[in-house]
């Protein structure tokens, strides 16, 4: 499985991965590939503030519907109308054009506290 | 299965002939009018067919049907027992059957006092302290047992009181019943014997919890061994504790979650009781309260007075959640049911779901893993983990070539390739010795011939379906 290493993660799979002044948030590889073929993405609205760990959308796949969580609290300031339209960019490159949200982090601090490359790793078992 | 059952059936739509008539109406002997036109359709697309080809549709159709009457069904979570057939000789009486539902209260003793019989049959099999008939589904239980607590809150001014809290092993629908009543909800972890990690619940009891809502046995098919620990701790924290009773089959007669703490909770008379299920039903939801929340429940209730049997509102119900007497032909199957099996029936019942799923999951734990090593309730996860390129869901489809109903896949969703099996009461040793003999053929095929299963069904009228493009791209209406 990939685990892009600029990206930090959760370990319920969504990571938060800096662009700029922003945090790019979607989920990881190994997320996807559990899930399956996804079929329905929902996702908040630009300028909704968001705590970091609240739910900010869930995620639909033939096998099941999963909660989107917060790995960075912050205010959405995009939302990926593409992935929308098509969920399967989730399946194909959930670290690139399978991206969920931008946001512009509040406590940009919780981005160190986050797992990086290496321990996400271990925690899916991969080593 | 023969061979006229796996021809394909054409829509009715495409059987459709123009001119074709199925009835001829009599002479109109009232003054006819015009249609105004602003309301007047040109055109309705309806097939026009004859008599004998509807027939003939729907009873092919009704052949391809897969039922408990058919084959064994061991949808988890789902309580697919045998539905006794006096059931329903007893809810086709005439005098159930044609009765309407506005007749007064004196020309409707007998439906009335049947009403008021379930009922206390009903929350002495729970251990509570009243009970309303009037949810159509479980979910529509929990909706009920939610808003009911929301009442008891905001009566007691604690409107900061927002937060449900629901165990990862706690039923689907829990949160969106939450939801539907204004609560938000946390998710509270299992630990590692499958049962609620006490210390997250600890850590998540704060002054803004409204309560739990929590399923017992859960669906990993564990008994919460902590339940008592579980309402204590809710109930000093100011909370309530709702009890999803969809897996009340694996303790009828045996334990009476009334007892253990909860405060209000449901049963599902399709699954528990034994009344139709699968194809809608129609469900029944019904929900019981203990002393605190019993003012608030839906109603009208059934009550007795005098020898007298009158409908009744709750003194503070949270109102109607149904029209009329919730579904009422349901409620005779029930208590018809409930009669039949009588007290020590019932505990036999719990008693056999439970012989059932363990001598079940004996059978299969060796070739698909089961992840929490205790015995389970009624019913029990396995992985469908068995070989590199073969997933639950192509094990789910190759059962139905064996003649079996596939169990409930993919959940709970704290165990991956989940098969959620649930045998029921019902079934003989002969039909899960055959059920689990077939499993492990499946088993073996996959790792000899794993395309087997990745093309299955192959005897069923229609083949494997496309489930993600039918998810992404659906065509929800004729488009001929």
């Amino acid at each position: 499985m990939a685990i892009d290493k600029n990206a930090r993660y959760l370990e319920s799979h969504e990571y938060a991965k800096p662009e700029g002044e922003l945090m790019v948030i979607g989920i990881s590889d190994h997320a996807q590939a559990e899930l399956g073929d996804v079929v329905f993405v929902e996702l908040p609205n630009v300028g909704k503030e968001l705590d970091k760990g609240v739910v900010f959308g869930t995620i639909e796949s033939v096998k099941a519907a999963s909660d989107l969580y917060m790995p960075i609290s912050g205010k959405v300031v995009e939302v990926n109308e593409e992935v929308k339209n098509d969920p399967s960019l989730v399946n194909k490159d959930c670290y690139g054009s399978g991206w969920l949200i931008k946001v512009a982090p509040t406590k940009l601090s919780e981005f160190e506290s986050l797992l990086d490359a290496e321990s996400y790793g271990t925690s899916i078992g991969e080593v | 299965m023969n061979a006229m059952n796996m021809r394909d059936e054409p829509l009715v739509y495409e059987l459709s002939r123009e001119g074709r008539i199925g009835c001829s109406l009599p002479r109109s002997d009232v003054p006819s009018k015009e249609i105004p036109l602003e309301i007047a359709r040109s055109e309705l697309d309806l097939p026009e067919l004859d008599e004998l080809t509807v027939v003939r549709h729907f009873t092919r159709l009704s052949q391809k049907n897969f039922s408990i009457d058919t084959e064994f069904y061991p949808l988890g979570s789902c309580t697919m027992k045998y539905n006794p057939k006096a059931n329903e000789v007893v809810a086709s009486n005439p005098g159930w059957k044609n009765l309407h539902p506005l007749v007064g209260e004196e020309y409707a003793q007998g439906a009335i006092e049947l009403l008021w019989r379930l009922q206390e049959g009903l929350r002495e099999v729970g251990g509570f302290a009243a009970a309303s008939l009037q949810p159509a589904a479980g979910a529509h239980g929990e909706l009920s047992g939610v808003l009911m607590i929301h009442a008891a809150l905001k009566e007691r001014g604690e409107t900061k009181r927002k937060k449900m809290l629901i165990p990862d092993s706690a039923h689907g629908t829990n949160p969106a019943s939450c939801t539907m009543a204004g609560f938000t909800t946390q998710t509270i972890p299992s630990g590692l014997d499958g049962g609620v990690d006490m210390e997250a619940l600890r850590a998540a009891l704060d002054d803004t919890i409204a309560g739990i809502m929590i399923t017992n046995p859960n669906t990993l098919g564990l008994f919460e061994k902590n339940i008592e620990d579980i309402c204590r701790l809710v109930h000093e924290a100011g909370g309530f504790v709702y009890g999803d009773g969809a897996n009340m089959n694996a303790l009828t007669g045996v334990f009476k979650p009334g007892r253990s703490g909860i405060d209000v909770m449901h049963f599902n008379l399709h699954k528990t009781f034994s009344t139709p299920h699968g194809g809608g039903g129609p469900g029944a939801g019904m929900v019981a309260a203990n002393e605190t929340l019993a003012p608030y429940l839906p109603g009208p209730i059934a009550v007795k007075a005098d020898s007298v049997y009158r409908l009744e509102m709750p003194a503070k119900s949270i109102g109607r959640v149904k029209a009329f007497h919730g579904n009422f032909g349901v409620l005779v199957r029930a208590y018809c049911y409930l009669l039949m099996t009588g007290s020590d029936g019932l505990r036999q019942v719990a008693e056999n779901a439970v012989l059932n799923a363990n001598y079940l999951k004996s059978l299969l734990e060796k070739v698909y893993p089961v992840p929490y090593k205790r015995h389970c309730m009624h019913e029990f996860v396995a992985k469908g983990a068995i070989a590199d390129t073969v997933h639950t869901l192509d094990i789910a489809k190759r059962l139905i070539d064996y003649g079996f109903h596939p169990p409930t896949i993919y959940f709970p969703l704290i165990v991956q390739e989940a098969l959620m099996i649930e045998p029921t009461e019902t079934e003989s040793k002969e039909t899960l010795d055959l059920f689990a003999e077939a499993m492990k053929r499946i088993a073996e095929e996959a790792s000899k011939n794993p395309e087997l299963l990745h093309d299955a069904p192959h005897i069923a009228p229609v083949a494997r379906l496309d489930e993600v493009m039918a998810a992404r791209y659906p065509i929800l209406c004729y488009r001929g």
